[in-house]
């Protein structure tokens, strides 16, 4: 199940694990990534608080839990290599993991029609 | 309609339809639609550049032509009494970095000044042009002619490849040092072209008429090795090269001394007949003397997080007092790695090599390191 955020934020379900990442659109806007900032593993955040750093080379952007939970894992591959979020934002690019706190705020999540439509909107304005 | 409000629509350059044929991505800029970066992204755009050559709308800037009224040098000593500058023995064919003083040896803003024939040609920032113009109006309007050339665009070619790439249309770029500038044509327009830049490689400058500037751009894109630039890496290739910025390295409280642009104040206006007499000198001159209370240095973060504009400078990892602030920061694409500069007081506190700056509340070490952080490539 692959969920969105107003925010430019993907999350994908398995089991009681989420993964998070930026979505397409988000790389696009920021253009070329030199830097990304993971949370600590074993960090508790809230749904909505900031979780991550992405940096590009004009200016750091915010990247923030889509719910509450635990950070159980990070994505070293894209510490060492910030390129790989630009070019596979929604594979190889993932962020970080959660344990999922409470299952009924990934349901309140967007879908993915709902998120094409916001982009849709946005870049049509 | 108390709440209706009236936006001031960005202006456009001439080569506006050329960026968007190229997909360049438009924001404003110091009043106009710039293109930041195009669909390669700013760090190729960059590395495009220091290995080929990079092509720039620079038409925003402001280009002003300076004659003396009545012949002689009337223009040169006007021009010397707003500039700490030697504009009188400024060589016909010639150009040279200058900076325009205010009372308290700050700097209003950074120029060039070229020398062809009987005129002075100046290139001015674009958030600066403006009070550039009024300036000058006021100031050397008696003895001087003023013409602002809103007719003209202005190009930037940098790189290794852009002397082959601007000798297939104009042959005689090949015999130009850095900073000579010249007349000449360009696919048949009357050009003015001067071998400078602001990215630490080799290149040239052309001012054309608007009206053949986006010929002359898709002439010199056809060649192969010439790419087109926006202004992200611009920022990133003059950063590197150690060039200050005006508006974020050099402002109205920041002396040429303080700045570390001493090179750029001749002999000649330091002592003797024609020393002093512009804006600031006795504070410029007693600073040459004995030396500035904080100095523009270079800083290279450790680790791989940026460290930006306006970020506070500690000489510890305790300190509860600033030392100084980051003024440019970034990353550098040739370097890859962050890089900054910044202002620090007193210079002697850098005797340890590293100090620490504030990131996301936690102090970050960064290494003091020359300028510029590349090797530059100028042909002298």
């Amino acid at each position: 199940m692959l969920k969105f955020t107003q925010d430019h934020e993907w999350l994908s379900v398995e089991g009681d694990t989420a993964t998070i990442g930026i979505t397409q659109h988000a790389q696009e806007q920021l253009g070329d990534l030199v830097f990304v900032e993971l949370p600590k593993p074993g960090r508790s955040v809230d749904a909505g608080g900031a979780a991550a750093v992405v940096e590009s080379v004009k200016a750091a952007s915010d990247v923030y839990a889509p719910i509450a939970g635990e950070i159980v894992e990070i994505n070293q591959g894209v510490v060492d290599d910030p390129s790989l979020v630009n070019a596979d934002p929604m594979g190889k690019g993932w962020l970080f993991k959660m344990k999922i706190a409470d299952r009924s705020q990934v349901e309140a999540l967007m879908d993915e029609q709902a998120y094409r439509t916001l982009i849709d909107s946005a870049e049509s304005a | 309609m108390s709440d209706v409000v009236t936006a001031v629509p960005l202006k456009r350059t001439p080569l506006y339809r050329l960026h968007l044929d190229l997909g360049g991505r438009m924001v404003p800029f110091a009043g106009y639609e710039m293109p930041v970066q195009y669909p390669s992204g700013i760090l190729k755009e960059h590395l495009h550049v220091r290995a080929a050559a990079g092509l720039f709308d620079v038409s925003h800037m402001g280009q002003f032509e300076i004659r003396s009224r009545t012949g002689g040098e009337d223009a040169a000593r006007a021009l010397e009494s707003i500039v700490p500058m030697d504009i009188v023995g400024l060589a016909p064919g010639r150009q040279r970095y200058a900076l325009l003083t205010n009372e308290d040896g700050g700097v209003r803003d950074d120029l060039m000044i070229a020398r062809l024939g009987e005129v002075f040609l100046v290139v001015a920032n674009a958030g600066c042009k403006d009070a550039d113009e009024s300036y000058l109006r006021q100031t050397v309007s008696p003895t001087c002619t003023i013409e602002r050339l809103d007719d003209r665009a202005l190009l930037a070619l940098q790189g290794p490849a852009a002397e082959a790439a601007l000798a297939r249309l104009a042959p005689d770029v090949r015999s130009m040092r850095f900073m000579d500038v010249r007349a000449m044509e360009v696919m048949d327009v009357a050009c003015t072209v001067s071998r400078s830049g602001y990215t630490g490689a080799d290149g040239f400058e052309i001012s054309l008429p608007a009206s053949h500037a986006e010929a002359v751009a898709r002439a010199l894109l056809a060649n192969g090795d010439v790419a087109m630039i926006g202004l992200g890496a611009r920022d990133s290739l003059r950063l590197e090269a150690g060039l200050c910025l005006y508006g974020s390295d050099l402002d109205a409280t920041t002396t040429p001394v303080e700045a570390g642009l001493e090179w750029s104040i001749q002999k000649v206006r330091r002592a003797g007949n024609r020393a002093g007499n512009f804006p600031g000198a006795e504070k410029i001159l007693r600073q040459l003397a004995n030396g500035a209370p904080r100095r523009r240095v270079g800083l290279r973060p450790e680790g791989r997080a940026p460290i930006r504009h306006g970020a506070r400078l500690f000489a510890d990892q305790g300190a509860a007092d600033a030392i100084g602030v980051v003024t440019s920061g970034g990353f550098g694409p040739s370097v890859n790695a962050p890089i900054a500069m910044g202002y620090v007081t007193p210079p002697g506190a850098l005797a340890g090599g590293t100090i620490y700056a504030d990131l996301r509340g936690a102090r970050v070490p960064l290494r003091l390191s020359e300028l510029p952080f590349i090797s530059t490539t100028y042909k002298r």
